[in-house]
């Protein structure tokens, strides 16, 4: 039987990648509305009423919690190389698995959690 | 009888620079490419922030309104979205032409693999805006 150590490149590579295409995918919008048009009054806010009805619908929900999870995992695995590699970090690399997916994790669980309870 | 030491040769590596990335264009476009990973963490948080400000009320979102209006923020917001549209982009061009290849076993042209995601790219901008800007 083989003692070989089962490798988590896989899953983290999944979420990466998957991450990718949402974040790509979405939220370019969701900066150019709720980070740029409203806030400069280039376009019509909705407002917190409208805004909180959106946030009712069930798909609403999956949608949101689907792309900020992804994110924050495509965002760990991304900064993680990225401080390795680019500011040559390579001997930090534990802490920073450590404290990127571990920020991962804690958005992923604050976001099903802020979801849940809204009212 | 052999005598051995235990020093032990080591390959020589050059020394790398820290700023490396600074040396050809293309290495400062891998960096900030990479950076952007920066940038969806910053607005997926920030949309965190939105969802509980949402769960607070009518004041705590006014409070979130009037802290994206802050200069420093929009500043943020602009190179967010600089640094997520050039990951858009390089993501399109390069991902699926690397995963057609690994499908296929053979080079498909960049029109074929990468045409689809844009398309997908605007239709999902389209809907996704209609239902924030509530017009459906």
């Amino acid at each position: 039987m083989s003692s070989a150590k089962r490798s988590n490149e896989p899953i983290v590579w999944f979420l990466f990648g998957v991450g990718g295409f949402f974040a790509a995918y979405f939220l370019p919008i969701h900066i150019i509305l709720y980070g740029l048009a409203f806030p400069l009054r280039l376009l019509h806010d909705p407002g917190y009423d409208r805004t909180l009805a959106l946030l009712h619908n069930p798909l609403t929900r999956i949608y949101l919690f689907v792309l900020l999870t992804f994110c924050f995992f495509h965002a760990a695995h991304r900064m993680r190389l990225t401080l390795s590699d680019i500011l040559n970090m390579r001997h930090l690399n534990t802490i920073l698995a450590f404290l990127c997916y571990g920020g991962a994790i804690v958005g992923t669980i604050c976001t099903i959690w802020k979801l849940a309870v809204v009212p | 009888m052999p005598q051995y030491t235990t020093y032990q040769p080591k390959p020589y590596r050059p020394r790398m620079s820290a700023y490396w990335y600074l040396d050809q264009w293309n290495y400062l476009r891998y960096a900030m490419r990479e950076s952007s990973s920066f940038f969806v963490a910053y607005f997926a948080a920030i949309t965190l922030l939105q969802i509980a400000a949402l769960d607070r009320g009518p004041t705590a979102y006014a409070h979130f309104q009037q802290l994206m209006r802050c200069p420093v923020v929009l500043v943020l917001n602009a190179l967010a979205l600089a640094f997520i549209l050039l990951h858009a982009v390089t993501w399109f061009l390069l991902v699926p032409r690397v995963a057609l290849r690994q499908m296929l076993g053979r080079p498909t042209p960049n029109v074929i693999a990468s045409v689809p995601n844009f398309m997908v790219w605007f239709g999902a901008t389209v809907i996704v805006a209609l239902f924030i800007l509530r017009v459906i």
